[in-house]
């Protein structure tokens, strides 16, 4: 089933980047996508516990979560071209640190996608995972918000969470 | 009309550019550096990319909408692509040991961390 | 080529942003010449890399040939996404990298 899947990806991704719609390529195409996607079936699928059906409600939890993140990152740039541009408010507000923080969330793909989602949002950059210790490189004491401080979950790993795991 | 919103959407786009250079030209260390990075490289790319996908639609046929979709599928790439790439980079030099740059203190005005820690020294 | 006012005013306005990307562009290559350390330099060598991109799809976008460029420009996107993440690896290794370090640290803002 996870083969099919994999299967239907690269057919996808074959037929928006040939362009070309004839016999040939299309029976070109598909052998090519059946040999990949019987020799690296475990590589796109990594964990198999989950089934497609959660897998999908993930697909669709994500996109108001990346309306979310476009949102921020606007933000996360209006505030680097703020610290950029004026020359006093550099000196004053600048105060970079390095911190770190537990996670709760179980999958590395969350974990991944809570890193990037760190990285784009104002003032924070993720510097590594070790396990589930997140090191994080914050601009100043005011931007690190409630990552730094929040005893439980910040409410961006809530967000992820409620993407990936179905709660609250 | 689709003109203008490409002319806005382009716009827009150099002007996070242009801020991202700035940045990077300015800020005092390369984690720092790496913020503007980041953000506005990600951002700027996604607004010009959008602009550039948006005016290839102006004479619509099946050929316009599959290159659009090419370059969508350039956007989405970047957009999972440069945040990696800047924990890479950022994770080398972390690794490198490389120091970062800390506000000089002032006598005059304590930084707020030193109260904290004072605090927990003497509770 | 359809000669109206409103596409040789978007080709003008093609031209003029590629070429204040293009000047956008040496402020990151000051910090890949003249970075203090390697990884300064790998940050600027980065970001004009993911604008080559886009300046590539511009090129195509001048002369009606997308379809063409755009192909070369996500293996450009791809090429240079890995090319990044090698030459963070393969920096990571060196811990001489920050010995440079000294004079960036003393860096006013």
């Amino acid at each position: 089933m996870f083969t099919l899947a994999t299967f239907i990806i690269l057919a996808g991704a074959w037929l928006l980047l040939s362009g070309k719609f004839d016999a040939f390529h299309l029976a070109l195409g598909g052998i090519s996508c059946l040999l990949v996607a019987l020799i690296s079936q475990d590589l796109l699928f990594h964990e198999r516990k989950k089934g497609l059906a959660a897998r999908c409600g993930e697909a669709f939890r994500f996109l108001p979560y990346s309306c979310w993140l476009l949102y921020q990152i606007i933000v996360a740039n209006f505030h680097v071209i703020q610290l950029a541009i004026s020359p006093r408010l550099c000196e004053r507000e600048l105060d970079p640190h390095i911190f770190t923080f537990k996670t709760r969330l179980k999958s590395d793909f969350a974990k991944f996608v809570l890193a990037n989602s760190i990285t784009l949002t104002p003032g924070t950059v993720t510097i590594r995972i070790d396990e589930d210790v997140f090191h994080v490189h914050a601009i100043s004491r005011k931007a690190a918000g409630d990552l730094e401080t929040s005893e439980t979950m910040s409410e961006m790993e809530r967000r992820v969470a409620w993407v990936f795991e179905g709660r609250a | 009309m689709l003109n203008i919103v490409v002319m806005g959407l382009m716009l827009l786009g150099l002007f996070f550019f242009f801020g991202t250079s700035v940045g990077i030209v300015r800020f005092p260390d390369f984690y720092s550096r790496l913020h503007a990075a980041g953000k506005g490289d990600t951002l700027s790319s996604i607004l010009l990319l959008a602009g550039l996908a948006l005016y290839n639609l102006h004479h619509l046929s099946v050929d316009a909408i599959l290159v659009s979709v090419k370059i969508l599928f350039i956007i989405v790439f970047i957009f999972i692509a440069s945040p990696t790439a800047t924990h890479a980079i950022m994770d080398a030099g972390y690794e490198a040991r490389v120091k970062h740059w800390v506000k000089r203190k002032t006598p005059k005005e304590p930084w707020p961390g030193e109260e904290r820690r004072r605090q927990e020294r003497h509770p | 080529m359809h000669g109206n006012i409103a596409d040789s005013a978007m080709e003008f306005f093609f031209i003029l942003s590629g070429v204040l990307l293009l000047l956008f562009m040496f402020m990151p290559l000051y910090r890949a010449i003249w970075g203090p350390t390697v990884i300064d330099r790998l940050v600027g060598v980065n970001v004009i890399g993911t604008k080559t991109t886009i300046m590539i799809v511009l090129i195509g976008t001048l002369y009606n040939r997308v379809d063409m460029f755009v192909d070369i420009a996500l293996t450009y996107a791809l090429l240079n996404f890995i090319a990044s993440l090698a030459a963070a690896r393969f920096f990571q290794r060196h811990k001489e990298v920050g010995l440079a370090e000294d004079r960036a640290g003393g860096q006013s803002c």
